[in-house]
């Protein structure tokens, strides 16, 4: 099993390479005309970012539809190929450091100066982005496993799991009884098992997505801080929205502290109510984006030295290889310990805002 | 630049994230998560008293054979007792068969020793009487031998009143 797993790691460095090296090429042919170097920090940062299109293999992009809300000219869509990988302008708009920005003055769309004239016009960019695509297709995959999953339950009522079923089960009742029961107790958690579930089940499945080095993985889409904040925030709305006398009240004025000390402790507490989904949000982005840097930092290690020469290239790639290998394996016991953390979290937080007085 | 725009969440992709993760959590809630958690309870459910059943049953079998065990054990005293009682009777009959016939062998006994005793006073009484005939018979021959004359007849008186006086004094 395990000797599986490493020959299928394996694999994935070996397509990794060759993507890298398509990518590399791509760099070297831009039009920028100068012989451009192996940017190491650009190529991470590139795999770790949010893209218009989404870079296939070599010179393969897949167009994506481009959708901007201009206060001024209305709703505008069109294909990410229209701007020719940030080397054209379209209908007055420029793609510059992965973002759509306005330009004032689009005399020629072949004009390449139009930097000069970027706008400092607010627009919203609604594009289905790299990201965007990835999280609809983690979602279909989603629903598609889990209503399948759930007409076994009602087809086979009481009767044992049976294959996918039988791989799922173990997972679900983990986050039933290991997460939400202990977390929030035995008779309140049932309210809450849909949310636990569905994140629990979204961020792993997008945490292996991102392992995945090529469409539809690759997005770095749970590294993603917009992605983890809208996760964060609906575990705080459910804190707050669901949050009894008891969890106020010990915000508010803690039972049995005098009122000087109140006066410190309850910015504290309402502070802390805030920082706690903050926290949520920046551990998850903060784990799975670290990981695909150090991942992606040991794989460039074989171009940096590749550039010398490239004996010294092909030397190093054995232990930067093994080493970029070893991280992988790494990120799928992190893809499952960063799922299980935000959800048990979550958990915790929603416990405490619906927990009963005790009675000592 | 790009740095920044990794910790910068994008407008865009907030906006699609909560749109589309919203409605994923709602339908799945509906139609996945209500059936697997409902599934997984009534099994778990189904599981719990099937188990209890058994130990129920587990349970009333154990009762059962302690039951049949007293019964037994009673069924067991009772036939002690009875054979107890059997034996008893036995012994008190055998004893009182006893007792009855050494009764009767005394009875019979006694009646044949007095049997006895009377015909030998009956057979005693006819020796007597025929010893006495005998004798007078004897005597009367040797009177009329004998006392023939007056000389022997005298002699005879005086010998019979010697007699009478040596047996008086």
């Amino acid at each position: 099993m395990s000797l599986k797993a490493l020959i299928r790691a394996g694999f994935l460095m070996m397509a990794m390479l060759l993507s890298g090296g398509a990518l590399r090429a791509s760099e070297g042919g831009d039009g920028h005309g100068d012989e451009e170097k192996f940017n190491a920090g650009k190529l991470i940062l590139d795999h770790i970012g949010d893209e218009h299109g989404w870079h296939l293999w070599g010179h393969t992009t897949l167009p994506l539809p481009v959708i901007l809300f201009d206060t001024e000219r209305g709703l505008k869509i069109f294909s990410s190929s229209r701007f020719d990988h940030g080397h054209a302008t379209y209908d007055g708009y420029a793609y510059v450091d992965h973002a759509v920005v306005a330009v004032d003055a689009p005399p020629d769309p072949n004009w390449n100066l139009w930097e000069a004239y970027v706008s400092k016009k607010r627009i919203w960019d609604l594009s289905i982005t790299k990201n965007v695509m990835s999280l609809f297709i983690s979602l279909g995959l989603l629903l598609w496993v889990f209503m399948s999953v759930a007409k076994a339950y009602t087809r086979r009522a009481g009767q044992a799991p049976t294959g996918f079923q039988n791989l799922l089960e173990p997972i679900i009742l983990f986050v039933r009884d290991d997460v939400a029961k202990s977390a929030i107790g035995e008779h309140k958690y049932e309210k809450y098992m849909p949310y636990l579930l569905t994140a629990f089940f979204f961020i792993f499945l997008n945490n292996l997505m991102g392992l995945v080095p090529f469409f539809p993985g690759g997005a770095n889409l749970t590294g993603n801080i917009a992605v983890t904040l809208v996760l964060a925030m609906i575990t705080f709305v459910i804190t707050t929205v669901n949050g009894n006398k008891h969890y106020w009240q010990h915000i508010v004025a803690m039972p049995g502290v005098p009122g000087w000390v109140l006066a410190i402790l309850t910015p504290v507490e309402i502070l802390g109510m805030f920082l706690k989904p903050f926290v949520l949000m920046i551990r998850l982005f903060a784990n799975i984006t670290a990981g695909h840097i150090i991942a992606l930092s040991f794989f460039s290690l074989i171009f940096v030295f590749g550039e010398t020469s490239a004996g010294a290239g092909y030397g190093v790639a054995v232990g930067s290889l093994a080493f970029t290998v070893f991280m992988t394996m790494l990120e799928l016991l992190v893809a499952f310990i960063q799922a299980y953390v935000f959800t048990f979290l979550s958990a915790m937080y929603i416990g405490s805002a619906v927990e009963e007085p005790h009675h000592h | 630049m790009l740095l920044a725009s990794l910790v910068e969440p994008s407008f865009g992709l907030i906006f699609w994230m909560t749109l589309s993760f919203l409605a994923v959590l709602f339908i799945l809630r509906k139609f996945a998560w209500k059936p697997i958690l409902d599934g997984l309870k009534d099994r778990e459910n189904s599981i719990a008293d099937a188990l209890n059943e058994a130990k129920k049953a587990r349970e009333e079998i154990a009762t059962m054979k302690a039951g049949n065990e007293a019964l037994m054990r009673e069924a067991r005293e009772e036939r002690e007792v009875l054979l107890k009682e059997a034996r008893d009777i036995r012994d008190r009959e055998i004893a009182g068969a006893k007792e009855k016939a050494k009764a009767e062998a005394e009875a019979i006994l006694e009646r044949a020793r007095e049997e006895i005793r009377n015909e030998k006073n009956a057979a005693l009484a006819e020796l007597k009487l025929q010893v006495g005939e005998l004798s007078v018979e004897i005597a009367e021959k040797i009177l009329l031998e004998k006392l023939g004359n007056d000389a022997a007849q005298r002699a005879l008186v005086d010998r019979m009143l010697k007699d009478a006086e040596s047996r008086l004094s």
